[in-house]
Protein backbone atom coordinates (compact mmCIF):
# COMPACT_ATOMS: atom_id res chain seq x y z
CA UNK A 1 0.00 0.00 0.00
CA UNK A 2 1.45 3.26 -0.93
CA UNK A 3 0.21 5.64 1.95
CA UNK A 4 0.62 9.11 2.39
CA UNK A 5 0.45 8.98 6.06
CA UNK A 6 4.10 10.06 6.29
CA UNK A 7 3.30 13.34 4.55
CA UNK A 8 3.44 16.45 7.14
CA UNK A 9 0.19 16.50 9.01
CA UNK A 10 -0.59 19.41 7.15
CA UNK A 11 -0.85 17.64 3.89
CA UNK A 12 1.87 19.69 2.58
CA UNK A 13 3.81 16.41 1.78
CA UNK A 14 1.04 14.81 0.16
CA UNK A 15 0.78 17.62 -2.48
CA UNK A 16 3.88 15.72 -3.74
CA UNK A 17 1.92 12.66 -5.22
CA UNK A 18 2.18 12.80 -9.07
CA UNK A 19 -0.45 10.66 -10.83
CA UNK A 20 1.74 9.52 -13.44
CA UNK A 21 4.47 7.88 -10.98
CA UNK A 22 1.05 5.89 -8.76
CA UNK A 23 0.68 2.75 -11.15
CA UNK A 24 4.45 1.87 -11.64
CA UNK A 25 5.11 1.79 -7.80
CA UNK A 26 1.48 0.32 -6.31
CA UNK A 27 0.94 -3.18 -5.74
CA UNK A 28 -2.78 -4.53 -6.14
CA UNK A 29 -4.53 -3.44 -4.97
CA UNK A 30 -3.49 0.04 -5.76
CA UNK A 31 -4.36 2.05 -2.67
CA UNK A 32 -3.46 5.57 -1.63
CA UNK A 33 -4.22 7.15 2.00
CA UNK A 34 -4.05 10.70 3.39
CA UNK A 35 -4.75 12.41 6.87
CA UNK A 36 -6.25 15.94 6.28
CA UNK A 37 -6.36 18.73 8.87
CA UNK A 38 -9.58 20.69 9.80
CA UNK A 39 -9.35 23.32 7.98
CA UNK A 40 -10.48 24.77 4.64
CA UNK A 41 -6.69 24.34 2.72
CA UNK A 42 -7.85 20.20 3.20
CA UNK A 43 -11.05 20.78 0.50
CA UNK A 44 -8.79 21.62 -2.01
CA UNK A 45 -6.49 19.38 -1.48
CA UNK A 46 -8.19 16.73 -0.96
CA UNK A 47 -10.16 17.41 -4.53
CA UNK A 48 -6.61 17.66 -6.42
CA UNK A 49 -5.21 14.36 -4.67
CA UNK A 50 -8.81 13.06 -6.26
CA UNK A 51 -8.21 13.82 -9.35
CA UNK A 52 -4.74 13.02 -9.64
CA UNK A 53 -5.81 9.07 -8.26
CA UNK A 54 -8.72 9.26 -10.82
CA UNK A 55 -5.96 10.22 -13.48
CA UNK A 56 -3.87 7.22 -12.61
CA UNK A 57 -6.58 4.87 -12.46
CA UNK A 58 -7.26 5.94 -16.10
CA UNK A 59 -10.56 7.60 -15.81
CA UNK A 60 -11.86 10.05 -18.38
CA UNK A 61 -12.38 13.35 -17.90
CA UNK A 62 -15.76 13.74 -17.01
CA UNK A 63 -15.31 11.12 -15.00
CA UNK A 64 -12.55 12.28 -12.99
CA UNK A 65 -14.90 15.95 -12.26
CA UNK A 66 -17.57 13.69 -10.81
CA UNK A 67 -14.66 12.17 -8.76
CA UNK A 68 -13.20 15.36 -7.57
CA UNK A 69 -15.71 17.24 -6.52
CA UNK A 70 -17.62 14.21 -4.77
CA UNK A 71 -14.27 13.80 -2.63
CA UNK A 72 -14.52 17.53 -2.24
CA UNK A 73 -17.71 17.80 -1.04
CA UNK A 74 -17.42 14.97 0.98
CA UNK A 75 -14.49 16.68 3.00
CA UNK A 76 -16.62 19.76 3.20
CA UNK A 77 -19.05 17.83 5.10
CA UNK A 78 -16.89 16.36 6.83
CA UNK A 79 -14.96 19.14 7.95
CA UNK A 80 -17.84 21.66 8.43
CA UNK A 81 -20.62 18.86 9.64
CA UNK A 82 -18.41 16.33 10.93
CA UNK A 83 -15.70 17.60 12.74
CA UNK A 84 -17.41 21.33 13.27
CA UNK A 85 -14.35 23.34 12.09
CA UNK A 86 -12.36 21.57 14.97
CA UNK A 87 -8.86 21.41 14.14
CA UNK A 88 -7.78 18.99 16.77
CA UNK A 89 -9.91 16.30 14.63
CA UNK A 90 -8.80 15.09 11.43
CA UNK A 91 -10.54 13.48 8.24
CA UNK A 92 -9.07 10.04 7.09
CA UNK A 93 -9.33 10.37 3.24
CA UNK A 94 -8.47 6.70 1.46
CA UNK A 95 -8.46 5.28 -2.41
CA UNK A 96 -8.92 1.92 -3.21
CA UNK A 97 -8.44 1.64 -7.01
CA UNK A 98 -9.52 -1.85 -8.70
CA UNK A 99 -9.74 -2.85 -12.39
CA UNK A 100 -13.23 -1.40 -12.84
CA UNK A 101 -14.11 0.78 -10.16
CA UNK A 102 -12.20 3.27 -7.54
CA UNK A 103 -13.46 3.08 -3.69
CA UNK A 104 -13.41 6.23 -2.01
CA UNK A 105 -14.20 6.36 2.06
CA UNK A 106 -14.17 9.58 3.95
CA UNK A 107 -13.69 9.71 7.66
CA UNK A 108 -14.54 12.14 10.37
CA UNK A 109 -14.68 12.27 13.59
CA UNK A 110 -18.09 14.35 14.56
CA UNK A 111 -21.24 13.01 15.76
CA UNK A 112 -22.71 11.08 12.51
CA UNK A 113 -25.50 12.18 10.93
CA UNK A 114 -29.06 11.07 9.43
CA UNK A 115 -29.48 10.73 6.04
CA UNK A 116 -32.90 10.86 6.39
CA UNK A 117 -32.86 14.46 7.86
CA UNK A 118 -31.29 15.67 4.44
CA UNK A 119 -33.81 17.01 2.35
CA UNK A 120 -33.95 16.68 -1.83
CA UNK A 121 -32.52 20.08 -2.81
CA UNK A 122 -34.68 19.69 -5.93
CA UNK A 123 -37.92 19.69 -4.30
CA UNK A 124 -39.82 23.46 -4.97
CA UNK A 125 -39.65 24.49 -1.22
CA UNK A 126 -35.57 23.58 -1.13
CA UNK A 127 -34.75 24.88 -4.78
CA UNK A 128 -34.34 28.65 -3.61
CA UNK A 129 -32.03 27.15 -0.36
CA UNK A 130 -28.67 28.45 0.01
CA UNK A 131 -27.22 25.22 1.22
CA UNK A 132 -27.98 21.12 1.38
CA UNK A 133 -26.70 19.85 -1.90
CA UNK A 134 -23.60 18.47 -1.13
CA UNK A 135 -24.88 15.14 -0.36
CA UNK A 136 -26.82 15.22 -3.62
CA UNK A 137 -24.67 16.08 -5.68
CA UNK A 138 -22.10 13.41 -4.87
CA UNK A 139 -25.21 10.58 -4.89
CA UNK A 140 -25.47 12.30 -8.71
CA UNK A 141 -21.66 11.48 -9.75
CA UNK A 142 -20.89 8.17 -8.03
CA UNK A 143 -22.48 4.73 -8.15
CA UNK A 144 -22.40 4.11 -4.93
CA UNK A 145 -23.05 6.08 -1.83
CA UNK A 146 -23.08 4.35 1.66
CA UNK A 147 -23.04 6.62 5.23
CA UNK A 148 -21.92 4.55 8.50
CA UNK A 149 -21.76 6.33 12.20
CA UNK A 150 -18.69 4.47 13.38
CA UNK A 151 -19.19 2.93 17.39
CA UNK A 152 -16.19 5.04 18.67
CA UNK A 153 -17.78 8.52 17.17
CA UNK A 154 -17.31 9.47 13.39
CA UNK A 155 -18.83 9.26 10.48
CA UNK A 156 -17.49 6.87 7.37
CA UNK A 157 -18.71 7.68 4.14
CA UNK A 158 -17.96 5.06 1.19
CA UNK A 159 -18.47 5.87 -2.78
CA UNK A 160 -17.91 3.85 -5.54
CA UNK A 161 -17.41 5.09 -9.19
CA UNK A 162 -17.19 2.00 -11.79
CA UNK A 163 -15.75 2.28 -15.39
CA UNK A 164 -18.07 3.65 -17.88
CA UNK A 165 -19.12 0.33 -20.30
CA UNK A 166 -18.07 2.26 -23.06
CA UNK A 167 -15.11 4.12 -21.64
CA UNK A 168 -11.54 3.28 -21.26
CA UNK A 169 -10.91 0.51 -18.66
CA UNK A 170 -8.61 2.58 -15.64
CA UNK A 171 -5.05 1.37 -15.93
CA UNK A 172 -4.24 -1.99 -13.67
CA UNK A 173 -0.47 -1.01 -11.30
CA UNK A 174 1.97 -2.32 -14.42
CA UNK A 175 -0.18 0.34 -16.80
CA UNK A 176 1.03 3.49 -17.62
CA UNK A 177 -0.97 6.74 -16.74
CA UNK A 178 -1.07 10.35 -18.17
CA UNK A 179 -2.13 13.15 -16.18
CA UNK B 1 -7.44 29.44 -11.54
CA UNK B 2 -8.31 32.55 -8.97
CA UNK B 3 -11.52 33.57 -8.92
CA UNK B 4 -12.07 37.53 -10.41
CA UNK B 5 -14.96 39.60 -11.13
CA UNK B 6 -14.97 42.71 -13.18
CA UNK B 7 -18.23 44.99 -13.66
CA UNK B 8 -19.20 47.33 -16.63
CA UNK B 9 -22.17 48.36 -18.00
CA UNK B 10 -24.48 48.22 -20.54
CA UNK B 11 -28.42 50.17 -21.45
CA UNK B 12 -28.94 50.16 -17.37
CA UNK B 13 -27.78 46.46 -16.69
CA UNK B 14 -24.62 45.60 -14.69
CA UNK B 15 -22.67 42.91 -16.29
CA UNK B 16 -20.38 40.95 -14.00
CA UNK B 17 -17.76 38.91 -15.84
CA UNK B 18 -16.66 35.89 -13.67
CA UNK B 19 -13.42 34.40 -13.85
CA UNK B 20 -11.99 31.80 -12.27
CA UNK B 21 -13.38 28.83 -9.66
CA UNK B 22 -16.67 29.84 -7.54
CA UNK B 23 -15.65 27.58 -4.60
CA UNK B 24 -16.58 27.38 -0.60
CA UNK B 25 -14.52 30.19 0.76
CA UNK B 26 -12.78 33.40 -0.55
CA UNK B 27 -14.45 33.38 -4.01
CA UNK B 28 -18.02 32.60 -2.75
CA UNK B 29 -17.67 35.26 -0.59
CA UNK B 30 -16.42 37.79 -2.77
CA UNK B 31 -19.04 37.19 -5.03
CA UNK B 32 -21.28 37.71 -2.63
CA UNK B 33 -19.57 41.16 -1.67
CA UNK B 34 -19.75 41.58 -5.32
CA UNK B 35 -23.56 41.84 -5.62
CA UNK B 36 -24.30 43.32 -2.15
CA UNK B 37 -22.02 46.42 -3.23
CA UNK B 38 -24.16 46.28 -6.21
CA UNK B 39 -27.08 46.63 -4.57
CA UNK B 40 -25.92 48.96 -2.19
CA UNK B 41 -25.38 51.51 -5.39
CA UNK B 42 -28.66 50.80 -6.59
CA UNK B 43 -27.94 48.48 -9.36
CA UNK B 44 -30.42 45.84 -9.79
CA UNK B 45 -30.19 44.82 -12.96
CA UNK B 46 -27.35 42.00 -12.62
CA UNK B 47 -26.30 40.13 -15.38
CA UNK B 48 -23.21 37.35 -14.05
CA UNK B 49 -21.50 36.07 -16.63
CA UNK B 50 -20.06 32.85 -15.95
CA UNK B 51 -18.11 32.06 -19.14
CA UNK B 52 -14.98 32.28 -17.41
CA UNK B 53 -15.66 30.06 -14.37
CA UNK B 54 -14.07 27.01 -14.78
CA UNK B 55 -15.30 25.02 -11.50
CA UNK B 56 -18.17 25.72 -9.26
CA UNK B 57 -19.07 23.53 -6.29
CA UNK B 58 -22.17 23.13 -3.88
CA UNK B 59 -21.16 26.36 -1.96
CA UNK B 60 -21.36 28.35 -5.40
CA UNK B 61 -24.42 27.25 -6.42
CA UNK B 62 -25.39 28.40 -2.91
CA UNK B 63 -23.91 31.52 -3.55
CA UNK B 64 -25.53 32.13 -6.77
CA UNK B 65 -29.06 30.94 -5.15
CA UNK B 66 -28.53 32.95 -2.39
CA UNK B 67 -27.36 36.50 -4.80
CA UNK B 68 -30.57 35.57 -7.17
CA UNK B 69 -33.09 35.52 -4.00
CA UNK B 70 -30.98 38.96 -2.38
CA UNK B 71 -31.71 40.87 -5.56
CA UNK B 72 -35.35 39.81 -6.01
CA UNK B 73 -35.95 40.39 -2.31
CA UNK B 74 -34.30 43.87 -3.69
CA UNK B 75 -36.71 44.40 -6.25
CA UNK B 76 -34.15 43.76 -8.99
CA UNK B 77 -33.04 40.63 -11.30
CA UNK B 78 -29.96 38.61 -11.35
CA UNK B 79 -29.46 36.61 -14.46
CA UNK B 80 -26.89 34.23 -15.66
CA UNK B 81 -24.83 34.27 -19.16
CA UNK B 82 -22.22 32.16 -20.86
CA UNK B 83 -22.76 28.95 -18.45
CA UNK B 84 -19.69 26.53 -19.87
CA UNK B 85 -21.10 22.74 -19.63
CA UNK B 86 -20.07 21.40 -16.53
CA UNK B 87 -21.74 24.57 -14.60
CA UNK B 88 -24.74 24.01 -16.56
CA UNK B 89 -25.04 20.52 -16.24
CA UNK B 90 -24.83 21.35 -12.52
CA UNK B 91 -27.92 23.69 -12.86
CA UNK B 92 -29.57 21.12 -14.74
CA UNK B 93 -29.18 17.99 -12.36
CA UNK B 94 -29.74 20.46 -9.64
CA UNK B 95 -33.40 21.62 -11.21
CA UNK B 96 -32.06 25.42 -10.81
CA UNK B 97 -31.90 25.71 -14.76
CA UNK B 98 -36.17 26.43 -13.83
CA UNK B 99 -35.08 28.90 -11.89
CA UNK B 100 -32.46 31.10 -13.42
CA UNK B 101 -32.88 33.23 -16.52
CA UNK B 102 -30.55 31.52 -18.38
CA UNK B 103 -28.27 33.41 -21.98
CA UNK B 104 -26.07 32.74 -23.89
CA UNK B 105 -25.87 35.83 -26.14
CA UNK B 106 -25.24 38.81 -23.94
CA UNK B 107 -27.18 41.32 -26.22
CA UNK B 108 -30.55 39.36 -25.86
CA UNK B 109 -30.05 38.79 -21.89
CA UNK B 110 -29.51 42.59 -22.05
CA UNK B 111 -32.53 43.30 -23.98
CA UNK B 112 -34.39 40.38 -21.56
CA UNK B 113 -33.77 42.96 -18.48
CA UNK B 114 -35.97 46.12 -20.28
Amino acid sequence: MLGIQGARPDGIGARRLRAESLPNRMAKPTEVAVTLETRLESVDLAEEIASRVAAAAGFDEEDRHKISMAVRESVINAIQHGNRLDREKKVQLGFVVEPRQIIITVVDQGNGFDMNSIPDPRLESNLLKSAGRGIFLIRTFMDEFQVECQAGGGTRITMVKRTSTTGPTPRTPSGSAKN
Amino acid sequence: MTFKSNTRQAIGVTIVDLSGRITLGESSAALRETVRELLNKGQKKILLNLGDVSYIDSSGIGELVSGFTTVRNHGGDLKLLNLTKKVHDLLQITKLYTVFDVHSDEATAIRSFQ
